[in-house]
Formats: structure tokens, sequence, C-alpha cells
């Protein structure tokens, strides 16, 4: 159900880092939940709730690790609030069971994963984008879930307040794929008085794990209610009654779980275009990498040289349908990534005749413009 | 079941998956037991399992909310739902090698965080539904499927392991003292604070028939002469309390 509601803080401008704002932007959407494990470079996310959360008769656990901290997350879920986790690589890694248990149970739930370079301890606090395929693949089986890319200290708040609104909505696990610098920069922000939220549709149902609609989201009733809830990450039908062992039921349920994510992209997809019409030189990018791609097609519209920007704000599900359009009259399709190129998997899945070039740097660091300018260089005509 | 106890269970799921001697079915009657002697509301307990046969024991069978994790995971899941809405009577029931091997760490934390949930192993002392493999449990120089020359490790005593975490009321009981495992789960639902139930559950199918106690009356018979109680501990010296099931509840030791 949407709704309209006052924002927590004043409206007015705000300096803040990231972390911050994407724990703001958390209450602000009605997170009333947080189970969390200290890891850099996420940490201040749960530093700043521990204060926050009581503030606002919500709760705050710091759990003994990340496998608790996911768990205990879905479980204050069917409850009935809204709840929030942040972590980065390893444990991230860590909640990759949870998160498959989420999707299997139709759990709204955020997890905010700041990258960092890995794999392992890697570098700890250092930047990267090194988990792109993980959120997307990471646990086993056959799923869909949702990840949004911000690249500013505004939408580590505005995103986080969509990530509650789309998982609430379709019911589906959704994970806010932060990094490092996004993270830690600090700058200015703007709350507005009102924002829009979502909440989930809590009907008591007989059939909380299945609708009429094959691309339905059942509504979702919480513990106490006497809806008598059977929840499984096993298989089962629409009661929620398990049947491992029904090749019908397991292929309903599973596609239902995938349509419902693969037929609503209009709806999840978020995309930013910029001089994209005409561009012969298109750069696709995400997160802070999009922003140092940004500054490039500044210089080079500035050179009129025709370049141009796609920033993917949701990168899963992945939206093919903009990326064809605007690569239409693109001579070389550049994609920066801070990982030895993950997204650019997709990219070239979708443009299988375009000639696509990543850049990538793995060093710790982020993806600065003149890393940017010395690739295009090589292959400007 | 006693048919008074239907009200509380989905009976269209009937019969339970539970093989024949297995003591989960007993357990299962001894918490409907108490919970129908202290007229608990059901809409307003929660019921939280693992993976495993014990976690079956709520999943599906009982009428009210039920929630069936990801193994060894039960206890950090109820401590979201109690947590975020107190007024909910949250209990925990899943088998030892879920609750103590792969969710130690889970079990050990709640004890020490005092989280008000009562959490039930169903201990039979072995991996059942896997196919009989060693556990924490598992006594010393016992047959499994990853031991078959005798476990060579010692066995987890997790009642004094909960106590020594904080844990307020723990006690020990086996399936076969349903009087006392009653009375306990009902000082346990009313504690409002960590309450853990130890109840050794016999395994004729996966653990009897590798060690000579191929029924349930074989391991009923076996169970009876190793139980020793709490109270008569002082009695015995160390080396006699081999091998034994201590029950009863474990008192602060000052």
């Amino acid at each position: 159900m949407k709704t309209i509601v006052k924002s927590l803080l004043a409206p007015r401008k705000y300096f803040m880092q990231g972390n911050i704002a994407c724990a703001e932007g958390a209450l602000a959407a009605g997170c009333r939940y947080y189970a969390g494990y200290p890891i850099t470079p996420s940490s201040e996310i749960m530093e700043h709730l521990s204060k926050r959360l009581p503030e606002v008769g919500g709760v705050f656990m710091q759990m003994e690790d990340e496998i608790a901290s996911i768990c205990s997350m879905i479980g204050a879920a069917w409850t009935g609030a809204k709840v929030m986790t942040a972590t980065s690589g390893p444990g991230f890694s860590l909640m990759l069971e949870g998160i498959g248990y989420a999707v299997m149970t139709e759990t709204p739930c955020v997890i905010v994963d700041v990258q960092r370079a890995g794999p392992a301890t890697g570098q700890a606090t250092k930047p990267a984008q090194g988990d792109i395929m993980q959120a997307r693949w990471g646990a086993h089986g056959d799923y869909r879930i949702i990840a949004l890319a911000p690249w500013s200290v505004q939408e580590m708040y505005d995103l986080t307040i969509t990530a509650f609104n789309l998982s609430e909505k379709y019911r589906v696990p959704t994970i806010l794929l932060a990094d490092e610098v996004v993270a830690h920069l600090k700058e200015s922000f703007v709350v507005k008085p009102e924002i829009e939220i979502y909440n989930r549709d809590q009907t008591i149902t007989k059939t909380p794990f299945g609708t009429e609609e094959e691309d339905g989201v059942p509504p979702m009733p919480c513990f106490g209610q006497g809806a008598q809830l059977l929840i499984t990450g096993s298989t089962h039908n629409e009661y929620g009654i398990r049947k491992v062992a029904d090749p019908d039921v397991h292929e309903r349920l599973v596609l239902r779980l995938c349509k419902k994510i693969d037929n609503h992209k209009k709806d999840i997809c978020l995309t930013e275009k910029y001089y994209t019409d005409d561009a012969e030189y298109l750069f696709v990018a995400y997160g802070i990498t999009a922003r140092s791609s940004y500054a490039v097609i500044q210089e080079l519209q500035k050179s009129q040289v025709k370049a141009g920007l796609l920033r993917y704000l949701t990168i899963w599900p992945f939206d093919e349908e903009t990326l064809i359009n605007c690569a239409q009259k693109s001579r070389v399709v550049f994609v920066p990534e801070m990982n030895q190129g993950q997204l650019i998997l997709e990219i070239k899945r979708v443009l299988p005749d375009k000639k696509v070039v990543g850049i990538s740097k793995t060093r710790g660091e982020a993806i600065y413009p003149s890393d940017i300018i010395k690739v295009f260089r090589e292959h400007y005509e | 079941m006693s048919e008074y106890l239907y009200k509380y269970l989905r009976t269209e799921v009937f019969p339970t998956p539970f093989c024949p001697g297995c003591g989960h079915g007993i357990l299962m009657g001894a918490i409907l037991r108490a919970v129908d002697e202290l007229n608990l509301d059901f809409q307003k307990v929660v019921f939280v399992s693992g993976i495993g046969c014990g976690a079956w024991i709520p999943s599906p069978h009982f009428r009210a909310d039920t929630l069936h994790t990801l193994h060894g995971r039960p206890v950090a899941y109820a401590t979201g739902v109690k947590k975020m809405n107190p007024e909910l009577n949250v209990v925990v029931i899943s088998g030892d090698g879920d609750l103590a091997a792969i969710g130690g760490n889970h079990l050990i934390h709640a004890a020490r965080r005092n989280v008000p949930i009562t959490v039930i192993c169903a201990n039979n002392n072995i991996y059942g539904m896997t196919g009989g493999q060693l556990s924490p449990t598992t006594p010393k120089n016992s047959k499994t499927m990853t031991t078959m020359t005798g476990n060579p490790e010692e066995a987890f005593d997790l009642c004094k392991l909960v106590k020594s975490c904080g844990a307020k009321y723990v006690v020990r009981y086996t399936v076969f003292h349903t009087k006392p495992l009653i009375k306990a789960i009902k000082t346990a639902l009313s504690a409002n604070q960590f309450a853990f139930i130890d109840v050794i559950s016999p395994c004729p199918t996966q653990y009897g028939r590798r060690n000579q106690l191929l029924t349930l009356f074989d391991m009923y018979s076996d169970i009876k002469t190793r139980v020793v109680h709490y109270n008569s501990l002082k009695e015995l010296k160390p080396e006699e309390l081999s091998g034994k099931i201590i029950i009863g509840e474990y008192y602060d030791e000052n």
C-alpha cells in the first residue's frame, strides 16, 4: 500500500556521510529493526542506528555474526516490521544462505552491502565493486533479487527508501549495493518534507505463499494475528505446507518467484541517461564509477565528442531494453568497473554486435576520470 | 495423540513423518499438554525450528505460527521475533545437531543475552534425517555412519554449556519422564527468560540399530539404566558418572 509520510528528519539541506544518510533513509522508510555485525566500511550505519532506532521505538541488535544478523532480521520481518542489515563483502558472503531463505519465504528485507576490495579479507575499507555478480547469483538455486547502486549521499538516502519500497511491494530481499567511496563520502543532500513509502499488504489470508496470478505477490500476514503461518524455506504450496517431492508445486513456486520480478521490470528498473540519444561513445556505469564517467562525458561534450552515459540505479534485474535503445548509435560502449569485468558480461550479452570495452581497476582505489580518458583515447576514432 | 489435543494440530497433515520407536511424538505431546495445562493462547505462540527430525515437531503439525528456518539458525530467527514483538511466546524446537553443532554459536549467545525464549532440544544423539551421522551429543564410543569403529570424541553436555553461558532455567529429562517433562516445559513457557530444555529422545532407526539397541524397548531399557537425577549426583563418584544421563533441573553450583 502506497502512502505519503512526513520525513523523520526536518526537511532541509544536510551535510552527511553516505552511511549515515543510508541509516536515516532506512528510518524514514519505516525500518524498525536492525541486526548487524561490525565490519568496515559499513559500520557507521549500525553505529548510527544503535542510537537512532530506540529513539523512534525500534529495536537494534548487534548479533554474534552476519548469519545471525540476517536470520534474526528475517524473524523480525514476520512480526510485521520493516527490517535491515548492513555489511561488506566477507559478511555478505556469510549472509547468502539467509538471502536465499528470504527469497523462498518471500520476506521483505533490505541488505546493504558496502562493497570493499576482496576476495576474502582483501583490502578492508578500500573501495571495489566486486560483489555485482555475487549479489545476483550468490545464493544457491534459481531465483531473482533486486539490487540498487547509489552514486551520491543523496542516493544513499533516497535509494535506501526505494529499496524498502520495492522489497515491501514484491516481498523480495533487496540489496543496496553501495561502495566504500559513496558510503564514506561526505556531501550535502536534501531531505524533502514528505516521502512516498510502500507498506506490505498484511491481509490475513489462507494462502500467504500463492496467488491466482502467476506473477503475483500474495499478501503477507504477520505472527500473532491468528493466521497460523507455516513458513518454510523448503518447497511449499500456497498454504506454506512442505511439498518437496511435488514437481508441479516446485515449478509453480520458483517460476512465480522469478516472474514477479521479471514481469515488473518497468516498475523496478531505474536508470539515468545523459546525452544518450546520439551517443557514438556510450559509457555504461553504476555507483561511484558512474560519477567519474559523468565527469568524463562532460569534458568530451565540451570537445564536441558525442559521448553519453547510461547509469544503472537498478542493477538487478538488469534493464536490457534501455541499454539497447541507448546503444543504437554507439560505435564503442565503455564499461568502467572497480572489478575485473562483471556487469560487462551482461552488456556484452545484450549487445553481441557492439564493440564493448571494459575499463577495470582493482587497486582499492576509485576509478578516476583520468583512468577512463586513457582507455577512451585508445578507442577514439 | 489424545484427541483433546487435536485442536492444536493440523490433523490434515497426519501421519507424522517420525519412524516407529522415535521419541519425538512423545515430546510433541508433552509440549501440547504443557500448552493446554497453561491455557496458553496458541495464536500468540510462535514455534521456530531448524532443519532435521526435531524441527518437524512443530512444522507443519502445530496449528500456530511456525517458522521452519535454515539449518542451525532457529535461535537467531527466534531472537528477531521475540525482540521485535515481546508479546509473543517464542519457542524453539530443534535437534541436537541443529542447535549444538551448526547452531552452537547462536545457542550460547542467546543464553548469554537472556533472550526470553524457550529452547527445546529434541536430543536423539544423532543426525537422524541425513542418515545417522555423528552429532555433538553422540556418546563416546557409539557407532554412527561416520564413526563405524566408535566415536572417539567426548559429547557435549548441553545443559552445562548453556548454564555456563548464563541461562536462567536449564533442565533435562528423557521422553520417558513425561510428567516432569511437561512440568518443566510449563515452567519454561511461563519463565519470560531464556529457558533451555534438553530432551533425550530415542532413535532406534539411526542410533539404536548401530548400537545393539534395535527396538524402542531396548533403547528404553538402555536409557533407564543410564539415568541419574541431578539431586543424587553427590552420592556418585566421578568414574560412576561416565555415560550417565543426568536429569532434573540444573541449579546454580554455589
